[in-house]
């Protein structure tokens, strides 16, 4: 069935993809990549040490994904702010925490994402101009992980902050500029609704 | 139930140099994971990290997993400052939207 994932037997999912699907998924996730950008360790490649010991970042990220993407530990968005001190205190706590986490985050969503990449790129290709995505228990696990951060990505962009939001998304005019995003991000929900389904324990 | 689809990070052992850095202050109160509702997230999805990555049960994960979606919250887990910011670290992984705090009910 078109764009859904369907359990293979004995384990993973498997899932057909037209030659369009596979390169709006290939550009989708490359996208993520960059956006995500390299680990500390890239500037120094000959020395591996250095990506191990190097520090994250102690201020969130300015890009709206990636503050949703990597977002403040300490800051209970209902939780009553309490005195300036107290503010400053879990401040200082969500910098010490993504000091310290951001990195390892950054570098498990690339793998996510370049897992997609490396199964559609290893696809054979069918006559009809598409193919049949087979994937392992585990690489089922990477692609719903990325499949989940390229639609928290698409929500950030799209300005998805309530449940409204959606439904409006959903009523928009032919000709509306955000259309083909909007398209794209219902479509990845497809796919992640039925690839988790494969999964559930 | 989880232990088969649980990631492999999850078994590791956390050093505590990054925890040393605060002291505590208020050692025998429990921390708390919250995790926050977003509309982005799918309801499967989240059941289904809560099964697999804290090994609740089916019926305990979509309980929790309605808690989010109907009250926008649900405490998730709680104990050590050290074991919350673990499963902080790991619901981000996931791309849920966790924190933590001191839980003074």
């Amino acid at each position: 069935m078109p764009g859904h994932f369907e359990p293979l037997p004995g384990g993973g999912a498997a899932v057909a993809l037209d030659d369009v699907e596979i390169s709006i998924i290939r550009s989708l996730a490359v996208q993520l990549l960059e956006l995500i950008g390299p680990g500390p360790g890239a500037d120094t490649p000959e020395d591996p040490l250095a990506e191990l010991f190097a520090e994250g970042p102690s201020e969130p990220p300015a890009d709206p994904v990636l503050r949703r993407l990597f977002p403040d530990a300490y800051s209970d968005p209902e939780q009553d702010p309490g005195s300036t001190a107290e503010a400053e205190e879990r401040r200082a706590h969500s910098a010490e925490f993504r000091r310290y986490t951001e990195n390892d985050l950054r570098a498990g969503k690339r793998d996510n994402a370049l897992g997609v990449i490396r199964t559609l790129d290893a696809l054979a290709p069918v006559d009809e101009g598409g193919a049949v995505l087979k994937l392992s228990t585990e690489e089922s696990r990477q692609w719903l992980g990325a499949l989940n951060d390229l639609r928290l990505a698409i929500g950030a962009r799209l300005e998805i902050t309530d449940e409204d939001d959606t439904d409006l998304l959903y009523r928009l005019p032919e000709d509306d500029p955000r259309k083909p995003m909007v398209l794209a991000y219902l479509w990845l929900g497809g796919l992640q609704e039925t690839l988790v389904t494969t999964l559930m324990p | 139930m989880g232990c088969v689809t649980s990631p492999a990070p999850v078994e590791i052992e956390r050093t505590e140099s990054a925890e040393e850095v605060f002291a505590v202050p208020e050692p025998d109160v429990p921390w708390v994971t919250i995790v926050h509702n977003d509309p982005v997230n799918l309801m499967s999805y989240v059941t289904y990290v809560f099964q697999s990555y804290f090994g609740y049960t089916k019926d305990k994960a979509t309980k929790l997993m309605l808690d989010v979606h109907h009250k926008g919250r649900a405490v998730v887990s709680s104990g050590s400052r050290e074991e919350m910011e673990r499963d902080v670290q790991a619901m981000h992984g996931y791309g849920l939207w966790a924190t933590l705090q001191q839980d003074r009910k």
